[in-house]
């Protein structure tokens, strides 16, 4: 029998008390799970967010996620088209993909020379019809559907630019962008028109004819080409979009692949700053790597690429993540503290009201591992049914939060998002939170238990 | 073969910074079979001489051989599964455990002396029956009286057929006539099962009943009386 039975008739022997203590332990274990929920999904809504907008690996000349990110033309992968489609024809990797794209990033000038006015940008080319593939990557099943990509269905010199951009070159009539009034400035009469030699440049990439609406949000964009010599797009903006960050937001323009191909490359062979990988599954990153490198190694040997990860890619996703981490951790070990207290009191009244009992067992031959087992399992009890019922708890409490229609807008995002709760299915958290507990409620029972043990057997008998 | 002998054993309790003599110089033979009592005043030390024939308390002093065995030599644990299995413990306030029943509290001991369930079950129900609480096995300590309680504790002391049984002051919370009752008992018991009981006890009921009286005052044995021997014979102390 005995020790488990024993155990439980005695726990429920002070029902209050018992009670009392698996209260402490049910919202412990609840407050645990909820929080390690919200965390979870906030996890889950970060890494959706950058696995749909940049996949989950990127492959890039060799240095340019460190050095390169300025110079297209030095850091560019020429062949790009042969190693996308030697990936997507891979045998172990073409199961694991959705999307293998190229994107070019460059850094140029964006002016609005009708308004006098410039600024540097970041412009990004990329294949929209991918863009939109991406956008749908779903594996945690969130509810939000995606927007497709503005560009989409657009002309070559189309391009999609941040609310900031659209701000500073004064494009914000134009393109109906919300909460920007278009600041009074007086503006050169002389800088109306485009200068003469960046107009001279512009005539030669602006398509044939342009509507009155494209003229409004025109703006022209000056990069650097592969000979260092400056190259002009004519560019029609077809909306500004927030990015969520105000830095990116300042200086993001997205363009075509083609037009930002010829912006860099001019007549040269077009080349690609990055091959963007987007995976079925995040669990699949590692094979992949592993079998990309291996491709690198042998059939790209000659190429000086690298594979960078979305982790590396966006370092804000780690240090969320570490954030989170920590504050779980915070909790965790605050009502891990309030459990151990909450048990060891509970045990240590028991081994203080019970101690004729124990003098009595260890009287009729019950060693005194005996008497340590027994107060260890009234504590393991209280643990397995305080975690037990805290998992359903917190079950119940996820159902409601997730029902409940509430949103919030998180940091990086423009769009408010549901407030979810991601216990169901998180055996990791629910199993890690509920064995954590019990190991706390033995914990708490040793100190006790092991003092009820060394009692000397004549004295337990005497106590009143 | 002797089932207890004692040779100049002292026990003193040490409160504080005060040494208080509970036992000394005890030398005692205790018989087989027999119904042994511990007679004295209060705080004469016959509940301290129990304990350490109880094995559950050691002496300062002296030595003291249970069942043919020298139990000062043996570890808690070797100790704890010698009384579980030799030794049978009956308390005054009858000390069951309060969360079992009746039939539960007299198969515990059996459970720690590793007894096979089958054995248990047939043991304990013929123990209930013989003390005659076979239709109170079920019920728990709480809803006995304290006379079906002390017979409870008598069960429970014999459930593992030990050679010694040891009571303290059993009869102290019972009135006059469960008391008479619970002695009557527990001489058939002791004949039916050939066991030797040892007794600390003021009551006359009980020392009119005892084959020995061990009279003790003081920490020190003033007289032995052994009656199936038809004689009275002093003996002093040493």
């Amino acid at each position: 029998m005995k020790t488990f039975s024993l155990a439980l008739r005695n726990l429920l022997r002070n029902r209050r008390r018992s009670l009392t203590t698996l209260l402490a332990m049910i919202v412990g274990a609840g407050a645990i799970l909820v929080f390690g929920g919200y965390s979870r999904d906030i996890t889950y809504g970060l890494q959706t967010g950058y696995v749909a907008r940049s996949g989950h690996l990127q492959i890039q000349h060799k240095n340019y996620f460190m050095y390169g990110s300025g110079n297209p033309t030095a850091y560019g992968i020429p062949d790009y088209e042969h190693i996308i489609a030697t990936i997507k024809t891979d045998p172990v990797l073409a199961s694991m993909l959705t999307v293998v794209t190229p994107t070019l990033q460059l850094g140029g000038i964006a002016g609005n020379f009708s308004a006098g006015i410039s600024r540097i940008v970041i412009g990004s080319g990329v294949v929209v019809e991918d863009q939109n593939t991406m956008r749908k990557w779903n594996d945690y099943q969130f509810p939000s559907r995606p927007k497709p990509d503005a560009l989409t269905g657009t002309k070559d010199n189309a391009v999609l630019i941040g609310n900031g951009v659209a701000r500073v070159l004064q494009l914000c009539g134009p393109l109906k962008v919300k909460n920007c009034e278009t600041p009074r400035v007086t503006i050169d009469a002389n800088s109306k028109a485009a200068p003469d030699d960046i107009a001279a440049l512009s005539a030669v990439e602006a398509p044939a004819h342009v509507s009155a609406d494209d003229d409004a949000s025109r703006i022209e964009m000056l990069a650097a080409n592969a000979h260092g010599a400056p190259n002009v797009a004519s560019l029609n903006v077809v909306k500004a979009e927030d990015q969520g960050v105000k830095e990116l937001d300042d200086i993001s323009v997205v363009m075509h692949l083609a037009q930002a191909q010829r912006l860099v490359y001019a007549a040269a062979a077009p080349q690609a700053t990055a091959i963007v990988l987007q995976l079925q599954h995040t669990s699949q990153m590692a094979a992949a790597r592993a079998r990309l490198e291996q491709l690198l190694a042998t059939s790209f040997k000659d190429s000086p690429l690298e594979i960078q990860e979305f982790t590396t890619l966006n370092p804000f996703y780690g240090q969320s993540i570490g954030m989170f981490g920590a504050l779980f951790s915070f909790i965790a070990v605050l009502i891990g503290a309030i459990v151990l207290f909450t048990v060891g009191n509970t045990m240590s009244m028991a081994v203080v009201e019970r101690t004729v009992e124990i003098g009595t067992l260890r009287a009729i031959g019950l060693r005194r591992g005996g008497i340590r087992r027994l107060f260890i399992c009234e504590g393991l009890l209280l643990g397995v049914i305080g975690a037990a019922m805290g998992v359903l708890i917190a079950l119940l409490l996820a159902y409601l939060i997730n029902h409940a229609g509430l949103s919030w807008l998180p940091p990086g995002r423009v769009e408010p998002v549901s407030l979810t709760v991601r216990v169901w299915g998180e055996s990791r958290l629910i199993g890690g939170t509920a064995i954590g507990l019990m190991i706390v409620a033995m914990l708490s029972a040793l100190w006790p238990a092991n003092r009820a043990s060394k009692m000397n057997i004549v004295d337990a008998l005497r106590h009143v | 073969m002797q089932p207890v002998i004692l040779k100049n054993v002292g026990r003193t309790y040490h409160l504080d910074a005060v040494d208080v003599p509970a036992l000394s110089d005890i030398c005692l033979e205790i018989r087989p079979e027999r119904f042994t009592v511990i007679a004295g005043a209060s705080g004469s030390g016959k509940t301290t001489l129990l304990n350490l024939i109880g094995c559950i308390d050691r002496p300062d002093c002296g030595e003291i051989m249970v069942a043919g065995h020298d139990v000062q030599k043996m570890s808690d644990d070797a100790l704890s599964d010698f009384r579980a299995r030799h030794l049978g413990f009956i308390f005054q306030n009858f000390n069951l455990l309060p969360v079992l029943t009746a039939y539960e509290n007299v198969e515990y001991p059996l459970i720690l002396a590793q007894v096979p369930a089958a054995k248990r079950k047939s043991r304990v129900l013929a123990l209930l029956d013989a003390v005659g609480l076979a239709d109170r096995a079920r019920n728990r300590p709480g809803q006995l009286s304290g006379g079906q309680r002390q017979r409870v504790a008598i069960a429970r002391a014999l459930a593992t057929a030990p050679q010694l049984v040891l009571a303290d002051e059993p009869t102290a919370n019972l009135d006059s006539h469960t008391g008479a009752a619970i002695i009557a008992l527990m001489r058939r018991m002791q004949r039916e099962h050939q066991v030797s009981f040892v007794f600390s006890s003021h009551d006359p009921q009980v020392l009119a009943e005892a084959d020995d009286a061990v009279h003790i005052r003081d920490g020190r044995i003033v007289s032995i009386e052994r009656r199936d021997e038809r004689t009275n014979q002093m003996e002093a102390a040493a």
